[in-house]
C-alpha cells in the first residue's frame, strides 16, 4: 500500500524487537469470536489514476459548467487562486489544533488576524476561531444568550434561512428551550408590532438574520431597540457574509452569528463552511469555540495563545460552554486570506457589483413578474413571483445550462409561484437577459391568454 | 542538545508582523472585471443601511500576502515534516489526491440547492462512502451530517434520547468512563442528559461489576471509547453490551480510536448499538490546524427511523434522491447534507486502500505503538501494563521526581524535531505522556522518537533545568499563557 512506509523487513525487525511472533499476536486482546477473518466488502485499491477518473466523471454528473441564480446561504463568488496556494502548504494543512504554542505560531498568529477582521467587518468586540457553519453558529449564539440572560426561551423570525431554524429547533428541543417563530411583513422585515408583544420576561434572545432569507436587509437598530427594552438579547445571523462590504453591520446587536462561506469557500455541495460567532467582549467568557490570545514569550517577545480554555470541554467536561472541538480551522484561513486580499477598499467595491447585479435583474425581472418585498433594502438576492411554476421554469433554464433561482413552496407555500434568485459578481448580464427572457415569454402567454390552463400545461 | 540527532537542525527563519501592520492606503491585491450592468446608487438603495467604511481591514498587495502566509506558515510543524505522535489525534498522512479530486469542477462548485437530476454524481459519493462506512463499522445505516467527533456524539445522542422516547420515556443519564474524552460529558449535557462516570479497573478498563450495579432503567446509554484512551481493548466488551442492553440501555461507541480496529474487528459484531466516526482521524482528512473535521454516526436498524433529515435514497426511476419526510427524525443538526469535501477526501482515502490496504493500515498503527512501547519501557513509567493497540499511555512519575513535568518533556520534544505527545491525559493516568504514531511512521523516523526520548530522560537526570527551560530552539519560547487568559488581547488595534 503506497501511503505505508514500511517494507516487509521492517515489520519482521520490529515484531521481533516486540517479542510477537506474528502481528496476530498484538490483535490477541480482540476476543477472538469478533474477530473478522475474512476481507471488508469495500472496493479494490484503486490506482491514483483510477481514482481520479472516477471523481472525474462523478464531477461530469454534477452540474459540471452550469451557471445558477441559487443562493440561500450558500453563495457563488469567484475565489482568488492564491488561496489555494496558500491553504495547501503543508505546513498549514497538516498542522493539528495549536495547543504547542511554540510550533504553531503560524496558525496561532493567522487565526487571531481572521478574529480582528471579524471582528472589523462585524462591529463586535470579539470573534472566536470558528465554528462548523453559519446555521450551527446560530443555535450555539442562542444557548450562549440563554447563559447570559439566565432565560430560557427563543424569539426566532420566519424569515431567518428555514434549515439554520430547523437546526435551532434541534438544539433546543432538549435545552427546555421553547421557541416562538414571528412573521415578515410586506416587505419582508420583521413585524415589529408582533416582536413587541411575543418578547417575555423569559425570552433570552430574538434572533434575525440580515441580510435576511428573502436577500432584505433588517432594521436592527429598532429590532434591538425593542429587545433590549425588554431585556433579551439580540442574535443577528449573516448569511451573506459579503453584504458586510456594504451594508451596515449590526452593531446593535449583541451576537453576530455568521457563515463565512462567502469570503473564498467553494460551495463544494454544501460544505465544509465556516461559522463565527463574534460578540461584545463582556460577554466572552460565556462564548463557545476556540480563541486566540496575544501574549509575550520568557523574552518578552510577542506571541499568541489558544487562550480562556476554562469554557471549553477538555477543561469544563459537562459544565462547558459547548462540545465543540474541531472547528473549520482551515476554512477560517481561506476566509483570512479572502479578506486580506480584497480588504478595506476591495470588499465594498466587490459588494457593490453584487447589488449592481441584483438590482438590475430584479429590474428586469420586474418587467415581466412581480418582484416581491420591494419596500426595504436588500443585498443580492431578491424573490419573484410567476403565474407558472418555477419549477417548470428551472426545468426549462436547465436545458441552456442555467440553474434558476430556489422554488419556495418547500419552505413558504403561502408565497405561491415564488423562487428566491441571487446575482453575485460571477453573474453575467448575458444570463440575467436569457433567465429573463425565458421566464417573460411564459408570463407574456399567460396574462394574455387569462387561461390558467396554458399555465398549467407547462408544468413538468 | 545532549545527543545530537539526524533529525533536526536550526536554520533561518524569516520574521513577519501582523497583516495590518503592513497596510497602507491604496495598496491593492484585488482586481474586478468591468461591471456590466448599470452603476447604482448606494445610497439611494440602501439608505440608512449603507455602510461607509470598513474600519482597520487591510491594504496589501498579492505578493505581500503570499510572503505573509508562507512565512507564517514556516513557524509551524506539521505532519508533513515529521511524527506527530498526539494520543488519540490520529495524526496520519495526508494523502495529495484527495486534495485533487475534492477540487474537481462539478464537486468543488456544486450548490447544495442545484436540482437532483444534476447532483447524481455528488449524491453518489455520500451513497457509496455510506456503504463503505457501514460496512467497515458493521453497522446498519448511517448519517453523514454531523460535522465533527462532537458533533456526531451530540447526533447520536440525540438518537439515543428519540429511541428511548418512542420506548415510553427517554431516561435520564449517560454513563462515561473516567477515561473518556471531555466531549463525550459536554455532550451529554447538551442533550439534556445527567452524567454518571463510570471507574475503570486496575487494567485501565471498564469494572464490569461496577458496571452492572449502576446500570438501572435510568440509564439511556453508555459512552464508551474502544479500544479506550489507554489504548486498551476493552476485552470483556460483550459482558458489557449485554449488561447494557439486558436493561434495555443502548451502547454508544466514541469511534475516535477506530485506527485501531479497521479491517480487524467491527464495533457492530460485538454489540455496538451506535458510534461516531471522525473521518479526520482514521480517514486521512486533513486536519488543518484544527479543522474541518466530519463525524458520521453509524447506527444499527433499531435507530434509523430517528435519523436526520435528508437522507440519500435510490428513486424508484433509479436516480439517487434526498428523502425529507421522516416523522420520527430527531431532525437537522447542520445546514444542507455535511462537510461534503470531508467525504470526498474520505472516499478517495478508502478507494486508495482497498480491503488489504485498510487492513495493512491497521496493522502497521498497532505495530508501531507497539514498538515504541517496547523502546521506552522501563525508561518512563507505565501505569498500565494491559496490551496495547494502536497508542501507548505512559507517565512521567520518574522524572516527576526531579520536578520535571509530561508538559516539560514534551517541550524538549520539540527540541529534536518532533511535535509532542498530548499531554495529561488520560485524566486517570496522572502526568500522562499519551502517543500515537499511526501507520505513517516509518521503523527510522520512530527509531529517532525513541532516541530523542530517552536521551531526554537522560537530560531530566542531569540537567532537569536544561528541560524545564525547553524548547530551545523555537521562535519563540513558552509562552505566558496565564497572562494571556488573565487580561485577554483577542484582537490587533491599532496604536493610539
Amino acid at each position: 500500500m503506497r501511503y505505508l512506509p514500511k517494507s516487509p523487513a521492517d515489520r519482521e525487525a520490529m515484531l521481533k524487537a516486540i517479542g510477537a511472533r506474528s502481528i496476530d499476536d498484538l490483535f490477541a486482546p480482540i476476543p477472538a469470536e469478533y474477530r473478522l477473518n475474512r476481507d471488508l466488502k469495500v472496493p479494490r485499491q484503486m490506482a491514483e489514476s483510477e481514482i481520479v477518473d472516477w471523481f472525474r466523471e462523478r464531477s461530469r454528473e454534477t452540474a459540471d459548467g452550469y451557471v445558477n441564480f441559487l443562493g440561500a446561504g450558500a453563495y457563488y463568488h469567484y475565489r482568488p487562486v492564491i488561496i489555494d496556494s496558500l491553504i495547501s502548504r503543508g505546513e498549514f494543512l497538516t498542522a493539528y489544533t495549536p495547543y504547542q504554542a511554540e510550533i504553531s505560531q503560524g496558525t496561532l498568529q493567522s487565526i487571531f488576524e481572521f478574529q480582528t477582521m471579524m471582528c472589523e467587518l462585524t462591529g463586535m468586540e470579539v470573534a472566536n476561531a470558528s465554528m462548523y457553519d453559519g446555521s450551527t453558529a446560530a443555535a450555539e449564539a442562542a444557548m450562549m444568550a440563554s447563559r447570559l440572560t439566565g432565560r430560557h426561551s427563543v424569539v426566532i423570525a420566519r424569515s431567518v434561512h428555514p434549515e439554520y431554524r430547523e437546526v435551532l429547533a434541534t438544539y433546543a428541543h432538549h435545552q427546555g428551550m421553547p421557541l416562538s417563530t414571528l412573521p415578515f411583513t410586506d416587505s419582508a422585515r420583521l413585524d415589529l408590532n408582533q416582536l413587541e408583544k411575543s418578547i417575555t420576561s423569559d425570552t433570552a434572545c430574538v434572533l434575525i438574520q440580515s441580510p435576511n432569507f428573502f436577500g432584505t436587509i433588517e432594521d436592527v437598530a429598532a429590532i434591538a431597540d425593542i429587545a433590549h427594552k425588554r431585556g433579551a438579547l439580540l442574535v443577528v445571523s449573516i448569511a451573506e457574509a459579503i453584504s458586510l462590504g456594504i451594508v451596515e453591520p449590526p452593531r446593535e446587536g449583541d451576537i453576530v452569528a455568521m457563515e463565512a462561506q462567502s469570503f473564498g469557500v467553494p460551495l463544494g455541495f454544501g460544505g465544509p463552511y465556516c461559522g463565527v460567532i463574534a460578540t461584545r467582549e463582556q460577554y466572552v467568557r460565556q462564548m463557545p469555540g476556540r480563541l486566540v490570545g496575544q501574549t509575550t514569550d520568557r523574552n518578552g517577545k510577542r506571541g499568541f495563545v489558544l487562550t480562556l480554555a476554562t469554557r471549553e470541554q477538555h477543561i469544563r467536561r459537562e459544565k462547558a460552554t459547548s462540545n465543540i472541538c474541531t472547528n473549520q480551522a482551515l476554512i477560517a484561513l481561506m476566509a483570512n486570506i479572502f479578506m486580506t486580499i480584497y480588504g478595506k477598499v476591495g470588499l465594498r467595491e466587490l459588494a457593490k457589483q453584487n447589488l449592481a447585479k441584483a438590482a438590475y435583474a430584479a429590474q428586469q425581472f420586474g418587467k415581466h413578474a412581480k418582484v416581491l418585498f420591494s419596500g426595504a433594502p436588500r443585498f443580492n438576492e431578491f424573490v419573484v413571483q410567476t403565474s407558472e411554476d418555477p419549477y417548470a421554469i428551472n426545468a426549462r433554464l436547465l436545458e441552456q445550462k442555467i440553474v434558476g433561482g430556489l422554488p419556495l413552496k418547500k419552505f413558504y407555500p403561502e408565497l405561491g409561484n415564488a423562487a428566491l434568485w441571487c446575482c453575485t459578481e460571477m453573474t453575467t448580464r448575458g444570463a440575467i437577459d436569457a433567465a429573463v427572457s425565458s421566464v417573460a415569454e411564459r408570463e407574456r402567454l399567460a396574462n394574455s391568454a387569462k387561461e390558467p390552463a396554458v399555465v398549467q400545461e407547462v408544468v413538468r | 542538545m545532549k545527543h545530537a540527532t539526524p533529525k533536526a537542525t536550526r536554520h533561518v527563519n524569516q520574521n513577519e508582523g501582523l497583516i495590518f501592520e503592513k497596510s497602507s492606503p491604496d495598496k491593492a491585491a484585488w482586481k474586478l472585471a468591468p461591471l456590466d450592468v448599470p452603476e447604482v446608487d448606494t445610497a439611494k438603495l440602501l439608505g440608512a443601511s449603507e455602510r461607509k467604511d470598513l474600519g482597520h481591514m487591510p491594504e496589501v498587495s498579492e505578493i505581500e500576502i503570499i510572503r505573509h502566509f508562507t512565512r507564517l506558515s514556516t513557524w509551524n510543524y506539521a505532519i508533513d515534516l515529521g511524527m506527530y505522535p498526539l494520543g488519540s489525534c490520529t495524526m496520519k498522512y495526508n494523502p495529495r489526491v484527495n486534495e485533487v479530486v475534492s477540487r474537481l469542477e462539478g464537486l468543488a462548485n456544486g450548490h447544495p440547492y442545484q436540482p437532483e437530476n444534476i447532483s447524481q454524481g455528488a449524491l453518489r459519493i455520500l451513497q457509496t462512502l455510506s456503504e463503505c462506512l457501514i460496512e467497515i463499522t458493521g453497522m446498519d445505516a448511517i448519517t453523514l451530517q454531523p460535522a465533527a467527533g462532537a458533533h456526531g456524539e451530540l447526533t447520536g445522542l440525540l438518537l439515543v434520547r428519540a429511541y428511548h422516547h418512542s420506548k415510553g420515556a427517554p431516561r435520564k443519564k449517560i454513563l462515561i468512563p473516567d477515561s473518556a474524552h471531555g466531549t463525550n460529558p459536554a455532550t451529554a449535557a447538551m442533550v439534556g442528559y445527567a452524567v454518571e462516570n463510570l471507574k475503570s479497573n486496575a487494567s485501565g478498563m471498564v469494572d464490569v461489576s461496577a458496571l452492572a450495579s449502576q446500570m438501572n432503567e435510568e440509564v439511556a446509554a453508555l459512552m464508551l471509547t474502544n479500544p479506550n484512551t489507554l489504548g486498551v481493548f476493552e476485552q470483556e466488551i460483550h459482558k458489557i453490551a449485554d449488561i447494557m442492553h439486558a436493561k434495555g440501555g443502548l451502547l454508544y461507541m466514541d469511534g475516535a480510536n477506530m485506527n485501531a480496529l479497521v479491517g480487524k474487528v467491527r464495533p457492530g459484531d460485538f454489540g455496538v448499538d451506535l458510534m461516531h466516526l471522525n473521518l479526520h482521524k482514521t480517514f486521512s482528512t486533513p486536519h488543518g490546524g484544527g479543522g474541518p473535521g466530519s463525524g458520521p454516526v453509524a447506527i444499527k436498524k433499531i435507530l434509523e427511523p430517528f435519523l436526520p433529515t435528508p437522507v440519500v435514497i435510490a428513486k424508484p426511476d433509479g436516480t439517487l434522491g434526498f428523502e425529507y419526510n421522516r416523522p420520527q427524525s430527531v431532525g437537522r443538526v447542520r445546514a444542507f447534507y455535511g462537510n461534503f469535501g470531508m467525504f470526498v477526501r474520505a472516499l478517495a482515502y478508502t478507494l486508495a486502500n482497498g480491503p488489504d490496504g485498510l487492513r495493512q493500515t491497521t496493522e502497521d498503527a498497532v505495530l508501531n505503538a507497539n514498538y515504541i512501547r517496547k523502546g521506552l519501557e522501563g525508561v518512563y513509567d507505565l501505569p498500565y501494563s494491559t496490551p496495547t493497540m494502536h497508542e501507548v499511555v505512559f507517565s512521567d512519575k520518574v522524572q516527576a521526581k526531579k520536578g520535571v513535568k509530561t508538559m516539560d518533556i514534551a517541550k524538549r520534544l520539540i527540541d529534536y524535531g518532533f511535535h509532542p505527545y498530548t499531554t495529561a491525559f488520560p485524566l486517570i493516568v496522572p502526568g500522562a505522556l499519551m502517543i500515537e504514531p499511526t501507520e505513517s511512521e516509518s521503523k527510522e523516523e520512530m527509531d529517532l522518537f525513541i532516541e530523542a526520548m530517552k536521551s531526554i530522560a537522560e537530560e531530566v537526570q542531569e540537567d532537569p533545568e536544561m528541560v524545564l527551560g525547553a524548547p530551545h530552539t523555537t521562535r519563540v519560547s513558552r509562552l505566558d499563557e496565564v497572562a494571556a487568559a488573565r487580561k485577554p488581547v483577542l484582537r490587533w488595534k491599532p496604536v493610539q
